[in-house]
């Protein structure tokens, strides 16, 4: 099948779930009362608004995957040509790419950008 | 010609029987389409019921064994159950984030399955790009559970969308580089080739010492990718109540729940399928009378077989490790398993190379 199944994939999924939650909607009893839709928090009120302050640290996790994401991409191409090229060059040019990136890597965890405390 | 392939075949020519050429596309696409969700619904079902009898089989308890031969229809009664639910949510959360989240957990799990082979030709969707696809629709999994935790307003679910986001984009990394150290080894991205690359030997065997280290690589970050117990943090039941989907009920949390089992197959799959052959059967070297005889089992079984035994070590691997905590997955990733990926393409690099591969 050809680039048609992206579609096609996109119409089953989105069908077998406004289906399934449509059908559910219909059978399904309703019974309302006024704690039901608070915020599940094991009982107890909730202090506050929910949508809380959350540690800066996930936003510099998500930068530095943003790096190393691209660089995948960069290195998809390579690996599929790898094999069909008979010469040295291709591993010096990744061994010195690599060289790059390592140095990156090790920037950002002497900057402790991992380190959770 | 392989059995799967003449089934295929088949099937078109009966559908050209009965209409036009275009009228028959468009059914052939539908019955695809079906067939897929069918296998959804009931690979989901049945890897449920697995995982509870498995957990039951190392903890010496019976497990469901009550409704239907040896508890086979509890998991479909607990479907039934889910679906007559009254979905529950909060007042105050976001309405069409909340109800958007599912679609892209199933649409992209879907997609994912989709470029799989079972058998000699027989996946839905076999581009010449099938690997990076792979890695492409299965991150956008992350997007629906940044969404459901951000959508439902709650503390809870809050956190475990963030712990989430952060855990599934690290561990893409490891994913995609140990995929990229074999695809070192094939020289195309297309899943049939990876397949058919490994006629002779599986890419586990062709790659030896650094096909081995990514194998290792491959099925611990898979197991963090499809958030599964030891790297469990996103809903860890002590510390979030259910995590980023406390405040999904019914059929919306069923969604989560069979993407979920449907995510841990889909790596097992890409598993099976990468490093231990796909559907290509079992050979020993020169053993003519040994390999004919695996060759009579066919591909399909030989795929399941295979996608059983790595969903058996992830199930096995949540009754062994105990749950880490976040900045030990972080710790994990960033400084062990990336630098050693880095370092493991070089090595593979190297090999293909000179040419030192079966």
């Amino acid at each position: 099948m050809g680039n048609e199944a992206i579609i096609l994939f996109l119409i089953a999924g989105f069908v077998f779930v406004f289906g399934a939650v449509l059908f559910s909607k219909l059978i399904s009893p309703k019974w309302d009362t006024p704690r039901k839709w608070d915020p599940y928090e094991c009982g107890v009120e909730t202090i506050g608004p929910s949508w809380i302050q959350f540690k800066a640290h996930y936003y510099l996790i998500a930068l530095l995957f943003l790096i190393f994401d691209v660089e995948i991409v960069f290195l998809i191409p390579w690996a599929v040509a790898f094999k069909h090229i008979d010469s040295a060059l291709p591993f010096i040019e990744i061994l010195i790419f690599f060289v790059v990136l390592g140095l990156g890597l090790l920037y950002a965890l002497k900057k402790d950008a991992i380190d959770w405390d | 010609m392989h059995g799967t392939e003449r089934f295929t075949a088949a099937v078109h020519q009966w559908l050209l029987g009965m209409f036009s050429p275009g009228a028959a596309h468009i059914a052939e696409m539908v019955l695809t389409g079906l067939a897929y969700l069918a296998f959804f619904a009931v690979a989901g079902l049945a890897l449920v019921y697995l995982e509870r009898r498995i957990a039951a089989f190392f903890q010496v308890r019976l497990g469901p064994n009550r409704v239907g031969p040896f508890g086979l229809l509890q998991t479909v009664a607990d479907a039934l159950k889910l679906v007559a639910k009254e979905p529950i949510g909060t007042k105050k959360a976001d309405h069409f984030l909340y109800s958007l989240a599912p679609y892209f957990l199933i649409i992209s799990s879907l997609m994912a399955i989709s470029v799989i082979p079972m058998g000699a030709g027989f996946s839905a969707f076999d581009i010449d790009v099938g690997v990076f696809f792979l890695i492409a629709v299965s991150s956008v999994g992350v997007l629906g559970i940044l969404i459901a935790g951000w959508g439902s307003y709650n503390k809870y679910s809050l956190i475990g969308a963030l712990r989430s986001g952060a855990q599934m984009i690290s561990y893409e990394l490891s994913v995609g580089l140990s995929l990229l150290t074999m695809i070192l080894l094939v020289g195309s991205l297309r899943f049939s080739d990876v397949v058919q690359a490994q006629s002779d030997y599986w890419l586990i065997f062709k790659g030896h010492i650094p096909a081995f280290i990514a194998f290792v690589i491959f099925i611990i970050s898979g197991t963090a990718e499809s958030n599964r117990t030891p790297f469990d943090l996103v809903e860890a039941e002590s510390e979030l109540g259910a995590g980023f989907h406390s405040e999904y009920s019914g059929i919306q949390f069923a969604f989560f729940f069979l993407s979920e089992f449907i995510n841990m197959f889909i790596i097992s799959a890409v598993a099976a399928t990468v490093f231990l052959g796909g559907w290509m059967p079992f050979h020993i070297g020169d053993l003519e009378g040994f390999n004919h005889i695996m060759d009579y089992i066919p591909g399909p079984v030989w795929f399941f077989i295979k996608t059983g035994f790595i969903i058996f070590l992830m199930m096995w691997f949540r009754w062994t490790f105990p749950r880490l905590r976040i900045d030990q997955l972080m710790k994990l990733e960033w400084k062990y398993l990336l630098p050693l990926n880095l370092l493991n393409i070089l090595l593979m690099a190297f090999f293909v190379w000179k040419g030192w591969y079966l």
